[in-house]
């Protein structure tokens, strides 16, 4: 008795949470979904079906294309990035110097500041200007002579979005750190033993017995990582505001929806943002579920 | 055998490392306490001449109002989603109900859903209820989207305590809001802890919401101060200060209280 009563509060409990997930998350999904088959261009709602046509003027649109290839370039650097500097750190990290707690502390802590701030500092490190108005990073490569490090960073033609990795893997690397560091401390003592006694060098134990340990961990990386890539936003538009060469899918449905009141375009954008992430994320989510149900 | 004396030379690629993390702190702090007159981007480099606060002045003079902003944001939207969190997660771990099975993976997937496919709805219906441009909307809009992280650290949180104290309860006649109350509540003050620090962190953190949400007067810190960089009048090392002082908070958090720092951040990718 009491406790169909209890069931019953269960669910009273949480359908709250449930119905605000349901509207926000789905509902809103479903809507933008109805938007971006719309016509609608201008302040006022316009529902007039216009079938796939915002999806197919995107594909035609060299501006998409753009964001397309930066969005995979930026990728690729980004989470590849993330992946070495992130593994190598936590293997060093590993190798129980002393002062590993300091280090850690700073490897970590640009993840706890937005990417405004790192957007605004790294602006003005990035500063591409040349000649007698060199600063930032190329000032200070020109001090130490390095000067075949100057470059024109987030400006340089058709690759500027390589620049705008560096300060993302600045950020995210340290997560990296933390998420492998976790994975090989997990890794009993008596493997490596085991392959020491075998005669495996340092590097052959790594190479065929700890990376391979730590995959699944690779692959979280991966989709965490690949899924805070493809939304992309704060850390372009406070390093280099909004311009053609930078431009990102988020950063085009952001102008043309907002500033430009082309509401059904800018709904097919978000649309297809949400595919490419959902294409990445849903197979991980159900790969980690059925496995915590075998647990 | 670990600390033999070959093993010193990893701390080459450790300190070189440590430069690029530093760094881009160094130039934020150093410009910061550079007076007026030192300030030219061609000198970034030299240390300042003593310590002058000139940039930080004119910087909160500009900032302030939208630090109290962020301030009022984060509290309330930390706080109200974390009790939810830890309600549906001692639900969903405890006191399972038909499809409860199906429906915490469909409420995780919104913590990973890009919100550009959402903004334009959000913005439509912010305005039909009136909570459109002020603060309250916002904060609603962070509880909610909040829920799926807040949910999941608290049902993995839970799922690790033994069922029998439950059954115990339920025996002693303990309904479902005093076994949560007495027994699941004071045992999760740790869970509590990550959870309002990563709450705290995203909220204060996050821009896209409060770009799209917020009329000028109610921006919160981000917004104002990706605003503040994109004036040409505003001068760089002002700029820089205003960075600091919106880094100011979330930094403090990590450094006071970095183990569960980690934690929140570990719990989205890592199962409890």
């Amino acid at each position: 008795m009491r406790f169909n009563r209890d069931s019953a509060l269960a669910v009273a409990l949480v359908s709250p949470s449930i119905l605000a997930v349901a509207i926000f998350v789905y509902g809103f999904i479903a809507w933008s979904a109805r938007v971006s088959l719309s016509a609608w261009k201008g302040l006022l709602p316009d529902y007039t079906w216009a079938g796939l046509s915002n999806y197919a003027g995107l594909l035609a649109d060299p501006r998409f294309h753009i964001d397309v290839r930066n969005t995979l370039l930026f990728t690729t650097l980004f989470v590849g990035g993330c992946l070495v500097l992130g593994l190598g750190l936590a293997i060093l990290l590993d190798q129980g110097l002393r002062g590993e707690g300091f280090f850690r502390t700073i490897f970590l802590f640009p993840m706890a500041i937005s990417f405004i701030v790192t957007g605004v500092v790294w602006r003005w490190l990035m500063n591409p200007a040349q000649g007698s108005r060199l600063s930032g990073l190329n000032l200070l490569f020109d001090n130490l002579g390095l000067d075949f490090l100057i470059n024109s960073w987030h400006t340089t033609r058709d690759w500027g979005i390589a620049a705008i990795a560096i300060p993302a893997i600045w950020q995210m690397s340290g997560y990296t750190m933390a998420l492998y560091l976790g994975g090989l401390r997990a890794i009993p003592d008596e493997v490596r033993e085991a392959a020491r006694v075998d005669g495996a060098s340092e590097l052959q134990v790594y190479w065929h017995i700890i990376l391979p340990l730590l995959r699944p961990i690779t692959l979280s990386a991966m989709v965490i990582l690949g899924h805070i890539s493809l939304k992309v936003f704060d850390l372009i538009v406070a390093v280099a505001g909004k311009q053609l060469p930078l431009d990102v899918p988020a950063i085009y449905m952001w102008t043309t929806t907002f500033d430009g009141n082309f509401y059904g375009r800018g709904a097919a954008i978000g649309m297809m943002l949400l595919l490419s992430v959902a294409a990445l994320v849903i197979p991980y989510l159900i790969y980690t579920t059925r496995n915590e149900a075998q647990l | 055998m670990n600390m033999s004396r070959g093993r010193y030379w990893l701390y080459i690629p450790l300190f070189l490392m440590t430069l690029f993390y530093l760094v881009p702190m160094f130039i934020m702090l150093n410009t910061s306490f550079k007076s007026f007159s030192e300030v030219s981007l061609q000198t970034m480099w030299n240390l300042p001449s003593g310590l002058h606060f000139d940039n930080f002045k004119e910087a909160y003079t500009k900032l302030a109002p939208h630090l109290w902003n962020s301030i009022k944001l984060v509290i309330p939207a930390s706080l109200i989603s974390a009790m939810l969190g830890s309600i549906n997660g001692f639900v969903l771990a405890k006191w399972k109900f038909r499809g409860s099975d199906v429906i915490f993976p469909l409420i995780l997937f919104g913590m990973f859903i890009p919100y550009q496919s959402v903004l334009i709805p959000l913005v439509q219906f912010m305005r039909s209820i009136d909570l459109y441009g002020g603060l309250p909307g916002l904060i609603l809009t962070h509880v909610i989207y909040g829920l799926p992280i807040t949910t999941l650290t608290f049902r993995n949180y839970y799922a690790g305590v033994p069922t029998e104290l439950i059954e115990a309860a339920r025996i002693d006649g303990a309904g479902l809001l005093r076994t949560y109350w007495d027994i699941l509540l004071p045992l999760s003050i740790p869970s509590f802890v990550v959870v309002l620090i990563w709450q705290f962190t995203a909220a204060w953190n996050d821009f896209l919401f409060a770009v799209v949400l917020t009329s000028p007067e109610n921006w919160p810190i981000t917004v104002a101060l990706n605003n503040m960089a994109g004036s040409q009048i505003i001068a760089w090392n002002v700029q820089m200060a205003g960075a600091f002082l919106a880094a100011v908070p979330t930094l403090l958090v990590y450094l006071f209280l970095g183990r569960y720092f980690l934690r929140g951040l570990l719990a989205g990718a890592l199962k409890g």
